[in-house]
């Protein structure tokens, strides 16, 4: 969206009269206007495609011919046989490590436990956060002193220990091949604090205007004026808080399996592979640099993305800007520039 | 005002004691601390089984076991009795001991981190907000968010690579090769014509000059080998002091105000003049002997800026002092490269000097100088890595910030009233950017401190952070439990600063007594 085709008639004042959007779709409309953001998202999207479908997921077996963990004869040293002109992928992609293992295999496999272990973080961390924040904001009293003082207890221990202790314990309980739901789900447990702090701040704003009182005087139940009428006009701040705490979510994931408290093999994920293969970056660099891109790029397309969507829901987008304004005027009629809003 | 310190202090207490309970029972819970031992196959297996646990009290229950460690931490809060207890790590070692030491370390890397992430974040984002949607904007939020997303021990791998290993390759023969110089000097005009500001052709003409300065300074520096013999020298001392000068009255005063421009100029004089009378006294400085030539160096630019006189002292008073300041640094960054091939050649060093891991070279014989230069080839790297994270966000802090205030009502007054445009960024928007930052700092500062864990431990760093994965890995929990007592009253601390520096930063926002 150019910002400066939909200012120009608010500052003459005088738009020609059209059907009004609803809130959802001025947002999509937003959204789908911001070009980097978009690219973020077709990029992300291609990514997975590409790790779920190589590898094969839950059973389904991919179409890449090699495994992560099967152990293949050296080929030419391991170096990586991609070829972009010609487009090739060769015997192997992105190479073999010392042990002979497709790095391609490793690096997908990596992906897909790294946003699977990602996205549970967001889920479960949002929900609590979600959660525990509504209740505090909206029951108030001793309800919001006891989950508030929780949250600073939380707060307080260092967010490694708890993941730390917390993913220790669950790979001894659970098989090792649900471990990294494990993970996320335990992680997910401990990263709730900021998002409970942002939902309580807003409850606590949106539960003094006046539709909430409407609603009350109507006979809506607690329950009711929560989910109906005050968490859908909380929505757009918790989406972007989850989005970009998911960008901090992989990191903290990729950093945990790095420093051996995440993720353990004989299971890859890409902070894992790092640290397998840092010894080898003078002999061997594709080992180090194909998993550090990936987590780069995901990292990237996730901040982009939730850049994207705070500029979409910023309610305060709407309002007037003197410089803006100026701006428009001095450019006419020349074209629009591609605006960014912040 | 004091009812509401003590009462944060007072339910501050209360989460220490309940989070310190809490961080103790995971840390006994996350395994065995006897492991190594139940499997070592010597013969004195089950003597040394038993000390550990007469050491660290293993007969007793974890949530018992909390209570005695917190009657020997309690001591820590009488003062000058000395008789603080934190109980032993696992290897025998006493924690206060331990923490001691890891807590010097850590400060001193985390200190110079976010100083230069600060200072550095706050002027690219305020920078950005000024140019809103120009290249250089779309720059630096793209560079903004791909540090954001870099994971530090990726970074610090290519850091050993490229700035340690292939610098102390290329210190061996520093003579930069004509084709790395074109590359490095294109780069420079690039950026130079992004940064510049105006018309197409001013804007070349920047470019050009960029490239031209940089390639020229880049040949100068390979033909007389500096890397090898560095040093700055009166000359380049007299040039760069001048331009401190005039881009400091800039900032603090406006060139208009001649005072202002002559006590910096002549805080730049003062400098040079005493460059050769302190070099004996430098060659034995002490870290005390630093100290108060800073405080010296302070005065003498307030003394400069109040003697100048005039209708304002305060403008000439800041720009005398910031000059002051730098010019300074430059004569003190100047005895530190005399030193430098001392460093070079010693014998422990051996012509390697970026260090990739550790945080001193151990045994290393030499002067203040010499040491000192030690600490800054090993504090360099997990700097560089530190700085690049956590610049990212406070150039959004400060860009998004400073934005908000730029469309306020009082900068259209101050405008509209024919200030200067100097005036209305420094005086009216500037400061009051910097209120929201200045709690977001606080803020960082206290989870600063045990933020470092991943960067100290693929240095090794021996910070407190290393000891505290250590220890976890270990299944120990008293220097864990030392670490999070400095991490927590840290955070906490630092949490209520940035509350009360709100309410004094902004009297709007009032504390809830």
């Amino acid at each position: 969206m150019t910002t400066t085709t939909t200012s120009a008639p608010e500052i003459q004042g005088a738009g020609p009269e059209k059907q009004g959007l609803s809130q959802g779709q001025i947002v999509r409309k937003r959204f789908i206007g911001n070009t980097a953001a978009i690219a973020s998202l077709v990029i992300f999207v291609l990514i997975l495609v590409l790790a779920f479908s190589a590898g094969g997921f839950m059973g389904i077996p991919g179409w890449w011919k090699y495994t992560h963990n099967e152990v293949n004869d050296l080929i030419n040293g391991g170096r990586p046989t991609l070829q972009l002109f010609p487009f090739n992928f060769g015997e192997h992609p992105f190479g073999q490590d010392r042990l002979g293992r497709d790095t391609f295999a490793q690096t997908m496999r990596g992906v897909q436990i790294s946003v699977l272990v990602m996205f549970i973080i967001g889920i479960v961390g949002g929900a609590f956060g979600v959660v525990i924040g509504a209740s505090a904001g909206y029951f108030r009293g001793w309800v919001d002193t006891v989950l508030m003082r929780l949250t600073d207890v939380v707060i307080v221990i260092p967010l490694i220990i708890l993941a730390a202790v917390l993913g220790q314990m669950a790979s001894r309980v659970v098989a090792s091949n649900l471990q990294p739901l494990a993970l996320g789900l335990m992680v997910g447990l401990v990263v709730w604090t900021g998002l409970a702090r942002l939902v309580r701040a807003e409850f606590l704003s949106l539960r003094e205007r006046e539709f909430v009182d409407a609603a009350r005087i109507a006979g809506a139940s607690s329950t009711r004026i929560i989910f109906r009428h005050i968490l859908p006009n909380a929505v757009g701040v918790i989406i972007v808080f989850v989005t970009l705490s998911m960008s901090s979510a992989i990191l903290l994931e990729t950093s945990l399996s790095y420093v051996g408290m995440g993720v353990k093999a004989p299971d890859v994920s890409l902070g894992l592979l790092i640290s397998q293969n840092q010894e080898a970056f003078s002999t061997r660099p594709w080992l180090f640099w194909w998993p550090g891109m990936f987590i780069v790029a995901i990292c990237l397309c996730i901040n982009f993305i939730g850049d994207g969507l705070r500029d979409a829901f910023d309610p305060r987008q709407k309002k007037f800007s003197a410089k803006r304004a100026r701006d428009v005027v001095a450019r006419r009629p020349g074209p629009a520039g591609p605006a960014k809003e912040l | 005002m004091v009812t509401y310190i003590v009462r944060r202090l007072f339910t501050a207490v209360l989460i220490l004691l309940g989070a310190s309970f809490l961080v103790y029972q995971l840390t006994a819970l996350s395994g065995d601390p006897l492991a190594d031992l139940r499997e070592s196959n010597q013969p004195n297996k089950e003597q040394l089984i038993q000390q550990r646990v007469e050491l660290l009290n293993l007969d007793v229950p974890a949530p018992l076991r909390y209570f005695h460690w917190l009657g020997g931490a309690a001591q820590c809060l009488v003062p000058f009795v000395g008789r603080c207890d934190l109980g032993f790590a696992i290897n025998g070692q006493p924690v206060t001991e331990a923490l001691g030491r890891a807590m010097g370390m850590t400060i001193l890397l985390v200190t110079g981190a976010a100083i230069l992430a600060v200072v550095i974040g706050v002027c690219l984002g305020i920078v950005t907000a000024l140019r809103q949607y120009s290249t250089l904007d779309y720059g630096v939020t793209f560079m903004a968010f791909l540090f954001f997303s870099l994971p530090v021990f990726w970074v610090a791998v290519l850091l050993k690579e490229y700035a340690a290993i292939g610098f102390n390759n290329f210190l061996r023969e520093p003579h930069i090769p004509p084709a790395t110089i074109a590359v490095i000097s294109l780069v420079s005009g690039v950026l130079w014509y992004i940064c510049a500001r105006g018309t197409v052709k001013r804007r070349l003409l920047a470019a050009v000059t960029g490239f031209v300065l940089a390639a020229g300074i880049l040949w100068a520096l390979s033909v007389t080998r500096w890397f090898s013999t560095p040093g700055l020298g009166l000359a380049v001392i007299l040039i760069a002091g001048v331009a401190i000068a005039f881009g400091a009255t800039t900032l603090a005063a406006g060139l208009k105000n001649r005072r202002a421009l002559y006590s910096a100029l002549a805080a730049v004089a003062v400098g040079l003049v005493s460059y050769f009378p302190l070099q004996p006294l430098l060659a034995q400085a002490t870290t005390l002997m630093i100290a108060l030539l800073a405080i010296a160096t302070v005065l003498v630019g307030i003394g400069i800026g109040y003697l100048m006189g005039g209708y304002d002292r305060r403008q000439n008073i800041n720009a005398a002092v910031i000059t002051a300041v730098l010019v300074a640094g430059m004569v003190l960054l100047d005895r530190y490269m005399q030193a430098w091939p001392a460093y070079f050649d010693n014998s422990r060093i051996n012509g390697r000097p970026i260090a990739t891991i550790g945080s001193e070279t151990p045994n290393l014989q030499g002067d203040y100088w010499v040491q000192g230069l030690d600490t800054f080839t090993h504090l360099l790297l997990p700097t560089i890595a530190l700085l690049l994270i956590s610049l990212a966000s406070y150039s959004r802090y400060a860009r998004s910030s400073m934005l908000e205030i730029m469309n306020m009502d009082y900068i259209r007054t101050a405008r509209a009233k024919g200030l200067g445009e100097r005036t209305v960024v420094m005086r009216h928007a500037f400061r009051n950017a910097l209120i929201p930052i200045a709690t977001i700092v606080a803020f960082d500062i206290g989870g600063l401190i045990g933020g470092a864990v991943i960067t100290e431990r693929v240095f090794a760093f021996a910070g407190m952070g290393q000891l505290f994965i250590e220890a976890l890995l270990r299944v120990d929990p008293n220097p864990v439990m030392g670490v999070f007592l400095v991490t927590g009253i840290m955070a906490l601390v630092f949490n209520l600063i940035a509350d009360l520096l709100y309410s004094a930063l902004d009297p709007r926002v009032r504390v809830k007594v």
